[in-house]
């Protein structure tokens, strides 16, 4: 199964890959040179692959883990984005009341700031999806643009900086900014990224909530009839969990990388993470890989557009059909297995 | 301020109302029957994308041209997604993510290759408002409705269009039966595959409509990422006008003025950060989803993988 799952990805970003040539070659540009700059920006030296490729995928990792805890669960979360946003304000803020203390208390601050505010973010359609059945996949992503809003009105107004020229806050406090690795950009964000999810997998794999959460989403009926799980208790902690595990993704990249709050802090991680979770099958530990391979296509993406002249936003071609492949891929081994099992039953309906 | 003030900030307020929810009432009056067949598109986002830029390239041959390019590629987006959850029955959550990010993708290459890296002054021919004879001269409504683009009035006729077909005509039937109860409805002889891919096109068709109308009613441009969420919002209009026609027309024009209210505040000289008039339309929108759905049902079979 592991194997196959495997063989999908590679196909798929074979493909994605390839449908991207063939369009820049259709469109006159030099898609061998555009590849090998791609290759270059992603993998092309350590600098490359720890400041560009690994300080992309760290928001990416945790993002697609946050968004796996409620996917697991069939809670669409697809407000990642602004609860993202509301861990980055959340992180400012408090980086920037955290001057004079030690780093040992004004990081941890700083994350629970920025988990809390992505928890309370997705409080809302939590609450809203128990007590009137509104869908969490429309009630997320409206808040996306409350999020985006907010932030325009935060860096103009109570977070701006104080000289009050550009729409930015003011740098946090160094206290509250993360340790880099020597001699690159990568920060302590990764270590965050790999153990969160080591610790997403265990609570997947061995813990009660965890099993209540599967089988809520796998089978939800089954899970209510049983008497023993309370389907919508799941079902909301499942979602705050996600949006806290966004939240804390923002706060890391306030943390670790820009340092202040930014109006387009996030190049869309809200909804690149939603395809890093999925391609990973929602498996916590494939995410880490998953995740990597798209910080290095967004990586890449940056040389192509440097060194060949290609414009980045052609790697989201990519990423979408990669996505598709892996659709596809297993759409077609689950028909083959139905075909297995019952050799005379109609596969096909219709 | 003075009563002719007043009133000329009301037809103000009115006609942006209806301006801004044009190009939602078309997207969601699409996506309205594609999910009333079962399939709920979170591709629209895109399939809007790609009927802007497609208007806007097809704009070179006039406005009119434009619409019908808008119209072929929000439709060949949609049976690009058609195809993966008709044909292969994939997740439609994630095929409709993945498509939506393929076409952020797809617009912003082509549109930087057709007019280049900065892509400024492109300025394209528009349509001009259209004032139906005697109707435009009724007091107040007459200039907010009948002094519209004509796809505003398109996007008006086809809610009756679409109500009419989905109620009175045995297609409609199907259609409903196909998202309400497939395995029944397959007993009783109707192509449900075939039935949903179309009414999944046609979705895409209407998205595609919308953005041609964003670009050549409004703007006047195509900018990367344009419909900024418009096609999402258009699938919460339908959910707020509970998958009914006239509900969902009456949730885009509910949407359409609350957004239009920032420009009434601004002329009252309201001391408000601009961004709160921004997030106004989700929040109600969001507020009113609250006290809609929970009396209101979804089709019993959407987003069901079969």
């Amino acid at each position: 199964m592991k194997s196959s799952g495997l063989i999908a990805g590679v196909a798929a970003l074979a493909v994605g890959l390839g449908v991207l040539a063939a369009g820049l070659w259709l469109a006159g540009y030099d898609a061998a040179s555009a590849l090998a700059a791609l290759w270059r920006g992603a993998f092309g030296s350590w600098y490359a692959f720890t400041s560009a490729t690994l300080v992309r995928a760290v928001p990416l990792i945790i993002i697609g883990l946050g968004i796996a805890v409620a996917f697991r669960a069939n809670a669409l979360n697809i407000g990642a984005e602004g609860q993202f946003y509301a861990g980055a304000m959340a992180a400012t803020w408090a980086g920037l009341h955290l001057a004079g203390t030690a780093p040992a208390i004004a990081i941890p601050a700083v994350w629970l700031a920025a988990a809390t505010a992505g928890a309370l973010w997705v409080l809302l359609p939590a609450w809203l999806r128990l007590r009137f059945g509104v869908l969490e996949v429309i009630s997320t992503l409206l808040l996306n643009f409350v999020a985006e809003s907010l932030v325009s009105w935060m860096v103009q107004g109570p977070l701006q900086e104080a000289k009050r020229i550009y729409p930015q806050s003011d740098p946090i406090a160094e206290a509250a900014r993360l340790p880099l690795l020597p001699g690159t950009r990568l920060h302590l964000g990764a270590v965050v990224g790999l153990v969160l999810a080591v610790a997403v997998w265990y609570v997947f794999r061995r813990t009660v909530w965890g099993f209540e959460l599967l089988a809520t989403g796998t089978g939800p009926r089954a899970a209510r009839v049983s008497g023993r799980i309370d389907i919508g208790r799941v079902t909301a902690f499942a979602l705050l969990w996600s949006g806290a595990i966004a939240g804390l993704a923002g706060g890391i990249e306030v943390g670790g990388v820009s340092y202040a709050l930014f109006q387009n802090l996030s190049p869309g991680y809200g909804f690149t993470g939603i395809a890093v979770a999925l391609l990973a099958r929602l498996r916590p530990l494939a995410i880490v890989a998953t995740g990597v391979l798209f910080g290095a296509l967004e990586a890449g993406a940056g040389a192509m557009q440097r060194d060949a002249g290609i414009p980045a936003v052609a790697v989201y071609v990519v990423e979408g059909v990669i996505i598709l492949v892996v659709l596809l891929a297993d759409a077609m081994a689950r028909r083959a297995r139905t075909a297995m099992v019952l050799p005379d039953a109609e596969v096909e309906p219709a | 301020m003075t009563p002719v003030a007043e009133g000329a900030a009301l037809v103000g307020f009115l006609a942006a109302s209806v301006r801004v929810a044009t190009p939602l009432l078309l997207a969601a009056i699409g996506e309205t029957v594609t999910e009333r067949a079962g399939v709920i598109n979170l591709g629209l986002e895109g399939a809007m994308l790609a009927g802007a830029l497609g208007s806007a390239l097809g704009a070179r041959g006039g406005p009119w041209a434009g619409v019908a390019a808008g119209v072929v590629a929000g439709a060949l987006v949609a049976a690009v997604f058609a195809a993966w959850v008709v044909g292969a029955r994939v997740n439609q959550i994630i095929a409709g993510t993945a498509v939506t990010l393929a076409c952020v993708g797809l617009t912003g290459t082509i549109y930087r290759q057709a007019y280049g890296a900065g892509g400024a002054g492109l300025s394209l021919p528009t349509l001009g408002p259209l004032a139906v004879p005697g109707l435009s001269r009724i007091p107040v409504v007459g200039p907010a409705l009948f002094a519209q683009p004509a796809l505003t009035y398109i996007a008006l006729a086809l809610v009756p269009a679409v109500w009419w077909v989905l109620y009175r005509t045995r297609v409609g039937l199907a259609l409903r039966a196909t998202g309400e109860a497939s395995d029944l409805a397959r007993a009783a002889g109707v192509p449900v595959r075939a039935l949903r891919f179309w009414a999944t096109v046609f979705g895409g068709a209407l998205a595609g409509i919308g953005g041609a109308s964003l670009v050549l009613a409004q703007v006047g441009t195509f900018a990367e990422k344009m419909t900024a969420g418009r096609g999402y919002v258009a699938i919460a209009i339908v959910v707020l006008g509970r998958w009914h026609p006239a509900g969902v027309a009456l949730a885009a024009l509910l949407f359409g003025a609350a957004t239009a209210l920032q420009f009434l505040f601004q002329a009252l000289g309201l001391a408000v950060p601009y961004q709160f008039f921004l997030m106004l339309p989700y929040v109600l929108t969001l507020l009113a989803l609250a006290g809609a759905v929970g009396r209101a049902e979804a089709p019993a079979g959407l987003a069901k993988d079969e």
